[in-house]
């Protein structure tokens, strides 16, 4: 019997080989399959573990494309589709006074000054039915006003002093096939009749209208130069439905010259003139009988000429354009005497023709240009972006309108075409000067850095500076580290070289465990228990970082002029767990002393004293409380692996060094620091890693007030506070969403590097420890 | 001296003095929960004292000391007392006064000179209530449909029993109300989405209204009949009240059919204090919160913790075993290995809100969205999957406790003997076999902590939770007696988001405070005991290798 009559075989169900008898040749082939069953298990066992090792990359990946994928949108430039030219909607022979269009962007309405309304398709210009306003017999218009795009309001003024009131509705049914239909029409909310508003009946050629609820505002420009001002106060009988209108109007006086235009703010309190092609008057008209002249003010440079001027949704900003394409906005802004007036906040980059109509967006701060040239340019106001220019069509542009969703343009050239084209333009407030630098908001004082993503109005401005949010992340973590990073060192090397090993194991386990404590439960000690102490003890707490160390010092002091009998019970490496009580001491010690110190001191109250004497703000959750706990919580993480790389040198290296005289302390210093130091300095990127994204003692230890100071005595706000804070709230898809996102792949991206950076210093030093 | 600084001695000194300062701060902090949590529950001594407001005249409070501390006079004067004498800083206490319904707060900070001496009147009665928290007061007497049944020292005897026949009753209405209820709440869900789906299949003709509208009748008389009987508990319950003396001398009458609980804690023994604190403490742990979670017991907290942990580990174990057996015995020396030990410390290092973002966008947006789309597209729009729920919350945790289990299996891994694997190698065995009957069986303890440790991690975790599922109050556990009975898609309560959302988002933190130390404690008991466990696993299983290795 030969070897090769034996085959080993090894069961996959049994640890026990079992040897079989190989006799017949159909017993070989069972086991030639057999064997072929276990290679192939073999080798699938392989690539599934192999599945399971690539997984961890595919996992870390998907993390990363995922946020930057969300967070992508932000960043792309904005996209406006083929533009479709199509002839004028309605009779060519009559001047387009205004365009709009509803809110699904199926129909556009074009204004003409013959008094009628053509409604057509936004997509080809076919009619979608016209509406003639109804005026008295002889009736001439001579003006044409309209107000706050998303009221949907306009006015006719007429050669007799008289003026219509007039509003597009889109009723919205539902066909059989339940089918959208949208029905344009128009409608008369003060009635049909038209509204005296000259006494003397000369013809009213400049006019302006805001209307909001039951409350409208006409402003009139007669024939003869005077200007008229009145308020209507519109009420409805809800039984017989006829409409009374209470008025109080006035004559405006004080502005000369040749006024070009008149606007009134959508909540009807101010009214701005632009006259003489450069100034702008301002005039507070919240009580309407008696206007009040606040400013008048020059708007262009000298030489240059305002020739178009509009205000943005909301009603706080003026857009200024001149003849040589120049735009800019304006506000009121407080002083210190608490005066508003009218100020120049910023200009945009310039069109490249004189500005012929800018037209504003129905919700946010954006607005879109014509010039005289044929160009058309998309402009957001609160990030100073020209978001899209471009030529459209020939000749100038007459008019130009944003649909609601500001998600189509709508322009008229002076060939008489129509163009609309699709927008893609929902991020534009982000910028990088409207992220990282200050901006100057609505009714703020001064350029600020703000974070402040919403607000119960509609057409708020949202605030999205990440500054404040980074330097809230930095200055966490700075008093976390400032804490931590001496703390953890000096364990670290004790533990790792002077601790005998019977301490180390409890010490190890114990500095795990507090690794492992929640960061929920510290937070709440940090908010609940550690800030009020603080507040009430700050003189304490601060004598504290003072005399733990000085009585640390002491001790070791005392222990060396004990006689050698004595101190030598005990043994080195159990220094340590003799200075617990001492520790324990120094800020009992500190505490006792501290409440003494305030009242000679400090007046009693330190808090009070820091605000009052020093004008210093303390509040109570603040940065010394987060330094603390935080500090606490990244200590573990800094500890465990500057201990692993301060334990792993080489014991030849330090017993060499001992050997030839040196002290422990030296060789310490100069030999086994040194060598560790590249593993040291991985511990404490990763420690700083940890503080940066910590969430739950940010959230629950500070105010989490978004300032930009690096105060001891303040809170902050985190990116990743924030995050937890905001995005259970955010819309999807907004830019406040994807903002949200930014700030995870912004802390992905940070700690991504620091752990690469930490783990690739500690796999070198790993290798150069074994070739040693 | 100079020579004692030389010889670097204070350096080593110092250092010490850096771990001495760790861990008197661990032990400090596990101290600290320890010591509140764990007094939560026993019975606290009521004290009866007066008060001298600015004016000299005089009041009697009632209530339970919580808190004394030394203040800075200045400020107790900012706030509106008198102090006497001229001392920077004075102690004050802060009492539980109870009785909100009555008084309008119920905790205040009261600075020790104007307190007299302070009294523990024996027949104090602390009321504990389903609604505005304790009540305290001096039993005058016991009504019943407001005729007084008992007055003076019979009254406690007579209240014990009476209280007890409430609690019954209200259980009973509190039975009725989630169970019976619920379960045609239910039924009727389930018609809905029933008529819905035919509907959205186009099959929903003449005879299945019909059929829906028959169902519904017989759910809808069900739901009439308990009505009545709920009617009727209501009635029995309300029969009965107290009436006590409280602080300011008024008589206030306490409907039984609000107590949960009453007893004169200063006439209590030390055994009566420990059965009423074990008694407490099982309360606690297994009944549902009341008050806006500030108090009551916090079942539902442990039972979705738990759960979610249980998931998580179905879903982490198995890939992290797999990258770890990958990494230490297939990978080799290449980049790729490097690679991956970069990801597994970068999964390791993100923070946590990440997750928690990235949980919510993906598995909850994307995934879940769609997975409504397929599969749930009858109770669109109200989302099934596509918002947060446990399934997703145990995902993303299994994502940021991946790498604890990674590298704990391959610390055991590595530790496993040489010999051994060639030794198997040798008899034959391909190297598929020799993992799984020999290297992997000899793993399991390390797997094992590997898993603790997870488990402790994402028991603790808070921040990413918060985005993908965790609410404050969860009406329904995600595990009940509904088909499929277990239901991954619902939210859950977390016992680390509740003491976040009880410490900081509660309308009355002073009340909540005792309870949210009591969830700490909890919580950090139980993360402390899974990693001492994982420790002393770990020891014992490097000494057994040790051994082996000797061999």
């Amino acid at each position: 019997m030969s070897a090769r009559d034996f085959v080993f075989c090894i069961s996959p169900y049994s640890r026990n080989p079992v040897l079989i008898m190989n006799d017949t040749n159909s017993n070989l082939h069972t086991i030639a399959g057999s064997m072929r069953r276990r290679l192939l298990t073999d080798i699938l066992f392989k690539h599934v573990m192999t599945i399971g090792g690539i997984s961890v990359i595919v996992a870390i990946s998907l993390i990363f494309f995922y946020l930057a994928s969300v967070a992508y949108p932000l960043f792309r430039p904005v996209q406006v589709g083929a533009w479709q030219s199509y002839g004028m909607p309605g009779e060519e022979s009559e001047r387009t006074l205004s365009l709009a269009s509803e809110e699904q962007r199926e129909i556009g309405a074009r204004f003409t000054d013959a008094g009628k309304v053509y409604f057509f398709n936004l997509s080809d210009g076919k009619p979608r039915g016209e509406a003639k306003i109804k005026l008295p017999a002889g009736a001439i218009i001579t003006s044409f006003a309209t107000g706050d795009a998303n009221e949907y309001i306009a006015a006719y003024g007429l050669a007799d002093g008289r003026a219509v009131v007039v509003k597009q509705v889109y009723g919205v049914t539902f066909d059989a096939d339940s089918k959208r239909v949208i029905q344009p029409g128009i409608e008369y909310p003060l009635g049909e009749e038209p509204l005296a508003l000259d006494k003397k009946r000369d013809a009213i050629v400049k006019l302006a209208i805001q209307s909001k609820g039951d409350d409208t505002t006409l402003t009139a420009l007669t024939r003869d130069g005077r200007l008229l001002l009145a308020g209507l106060a519109a009420s409805k009988n809800l039984i017989t439905g006829a409409i009374t209108i209470e008025r109080s109007s006035s004559t405006l006086d004080g502005v000369t010259g040749e006024i070009q235009n008149l606007i009134v703010e959508v909540r009807q309190r101010e009214l701005y003139i632009g006259h003489d092609g450069k100034f702008i008057t301002h005039f507070d008209i919240t009580d309407k009988t008696q206007p009040r002249l606040i400013q008048k003010l020059q708007v262009v440079a000298e030489g240059e000429k305002m020739s178009a001027l509009n205000i943005l949704s909301g009603g706080f900003s003026l857009i200024v354009g001149t003849d040589k394409g120049n735009l800019s906005q304006w506000f009121q802004v407080r002083d210190e005497q608490n005066l508003y007036t009218l100020t120049h906040i910023r200009d945009f980059k310039p069109m490249p023709g004189k500005v012929t109509t800018l037209s504003p967006e129905y919700f946010r701060k954006g607005f879109v240009a014509g010039d005289n040239l044929g160009t058309v340019g998309l402009y957001y106001a609160t990030s100073q972006k020209l978001l899209w220019r471009d030529a459209v069509g020939k000749g100038e542009i007459i008019a130009a309108e944003i649909s609601p969703r500001a998600n189509l343009m709508l322009v008229q050239s002076a060939d008489g075409q129509f163009h609309a084209a699709d927008v893609d333009n929902e991020f534009p407030e982000v910028s990088f000067s409207s992220l990282w630098e200050k901006v100057w908001y609505e009714s703020y004082e001064k350029p600020e850095f703000i974070w402040q993503s919403s607000a119960a109005t509609n057409d708020f401005e949202p605030k999205f500076s990440l500054a404040p949010l980074t330097l809230g992340t930095l200055k966490a973590a700075f008093y976390a580290m400032l804490i931590a990073t001496p703390l953890a060192l000096f364990a670290a090397i004790y533990a790792a070289y002077f601790m005998s090993p019977r301490m180390r194991r409890v010490a190890k386990p114990s500095i795990e465990i507090m690794e492992a404590l929640p960061t929920v439960i510290l937070g709440f000690l940090a908010g609940l228990w550690l800030a009020p102490l603080v507040e009430n003890n700050l003189a304490g707490t601060f004598l504290s970082f003072v005399f733990i160390p000085l009585a640390v010092m002491l001790a070791a002091l005392l222990w060396g002029l004990l006689p050698e009998n004595l101190s030598g019970r005990v043994r080195p490496g159990w220094e340590a767990a003799m200075l617990m009580p001492v520790v324990m001491l120094g800020i009992w010690l500190a505490f006792q002393v501290g409440h003494p110190i305030e009242a000679i001191f400090f007046g009693g109250d330190m808090p009070h004293w820091l605000s009052t004497e020093m004008g210093i703000t303390y509040e109570q959750r603040n940065s010394l409380v987060v330094g603390i706990v935080m500090g606490f919580a990244v200590t573990p993480t800094i500890f465990s692996i500057a201990e692993d790389a301060i334990f792993s040198v080489p014991k030849h290296l330090s017993t060499g060094s001992l050997a030839l005289g040196a002290t422990p302390w030296q060789t310490l210093k100069n030999v086994v620091l040194l060598t560790a130091s590249p593993g040291i300095f991985s511990a404490v990127m990763i420690g700083m890693g940890r503080a940066v994204g910590e969430t739950m003692i940010v959230l629950m230890a500070t105010g989490n007030t978004a300032v930009m100071d690096m105060s001891i005595f303040t809170g902050f706000r985190t990116l990743a506070a924030n995050v937890g804070v905001e995005m259970p709230e955010a819309a999807v898809g907004t830019t406040h969403f994807r903002l949200l996102f930014v700030s995870a792949l912004v802390l992905f991206v940070f700690t991504f590097v620091v752990n690469t950076v930490a783990e690739l210093v500690r796999q070198r030093l790993r290798e150069k420890y074994s070739s040693i | 001296m100079k020579e004692w600084v030389n010889s670097g001695k204070p350096w080593i000194w110092g250092t010490a003095g850096g771990l001495a300062l760790a861990l008197v701060m661990v032990f400090g902090v596990l101290w600290l929960t320890a010591a509140r949590g764990l007094i939560y529950f026993w019975p606290s001594q009521v004290v009866e004292t007066t008060f001298i407001e600015k004016d000299g005249s005089k009041v009697r409070l009632i209530g339970e000391i919580k808190e004394r501390e030394e203040v800075a006079v200045r400020r107790l004067v900012e706030s509106g007392f008198k102090i006497p004498g001229d001392e920077k800083f004075t102690t004050r206490y802060l009492l539980k006064l109870g009785n909100r319904d009555v008084s309008g707060f119920d905790f205040k900070w009261y600075p020790e000179p104007l307190l007299t001496d302070m009294t523990y009147p024996k027949d104090i009665l602390t009321v504990e209530r389903h609604e505005w928290g304790n009540f305290y007061g001096h039993l005058k007497s016991v009504k019943e449909n407001g005729v007084v049944v008992a007055e003076g020292e019979a009254a406690i005897a007579e209240l014990d029993k009476r209280v007890e026949r409430a609690r019954k009753l209200f259980y009973e209405i509190f039975r009725t109300e989630k169970h019976d209820i619920g379960n045609i709440n239910y039924e009727l869900e389930q018609l809905r989405l029933k008529q819905r789906k035919l509907e959205l299949d186009g099959k929903f003709d003449e005879a299945a209204k019909q059929d829906l509208q028959k169902q519904r009748e017989v759910s809808d008389a069900r739901f009439a009949d308990i009505q009545a009987r709920l009617e009727k508990l209501r009635t029995d319950i309300a029969r009965d009240s107290l009436s006590a003396e409280v602080m300011d001398g008024r008589i206030v009458d306490v409907p039984l059919a609000k107590v949960s609980e009453v007893y004169r804690s200063n006439a209590m023994g030390l055994f009566d204090k420990i059965g009423f604190y074990f008694s407490k403490l099982y309360a606690f742990g297994t009944e549902d919160p009341r008050e806006a979670n500030t108090e009551g017991g916090i079942f539902p907290a442990i039972f979705g913790t738990v759960m979610m942990v249980i998931l998580m580990s179905i879903m982490v174990m198995p890939l992290g075993v797999m990258a770890a057996i990958y990494m230490r015995e297939y990978a080799g020396h290449g980049p790729l290995i490097r690679i991956i030990r970069i990801a597994v410390n970068n999964l390791a290092g993100v923070p946590s809100i990440v997750y928690g973002v990235f949980g919510l966008g993906f598995f909850i947006y994307f995934l879940g969205g769609n997975i409504d789309q397929l599969f749930f597209a009858e109770s669109l729009p109200a989302p099934t999957f596509g918002s947060p729920g446990i399934l997703w919350a145990s995902l993303t945790l299994a994502l940021l406790t991946l790498p604890v289990v990674i590298v704990a299996t391959e610390e055991g891994l590595s530790r496993v003997p040489r010999s051994l694997r060639e030794g198997s190698l040798a008899l034959g065995a391909t190297k598929a076999e020799t993992l799984w009957l020999t290297v992997l069986p000899m793993t399991a303890p390390a797997m094992m902590t590997g898993l603790i440790l997870a488990v402790a991690r994402a028991a603790g975790e808070t921040a990413p939770l918060m985005l993908v599922g965790v609410v404050k109050l969860a009406p329904s556990l995600p595990l009940d007696g509904y088909f499929p009975y277990l239901h991954l898609e619902r939210q859950f309560m977390h016992l680390g988001f509740h003491i976040y959302d009880v410490g900081f988002q509660s309308p009355n933190v002073e009340a909540a405070r005792p309870l949210v130390y009591a969830t700490a404690f909890l919580l950090v008991l139980v993360i402390v005991v899974l990693n001492l466990a994982a420790v002393g696993l770990r020891n014992r299983l490097r000494e057994k290798y040790r051994l082996l290795e000797g061999m």
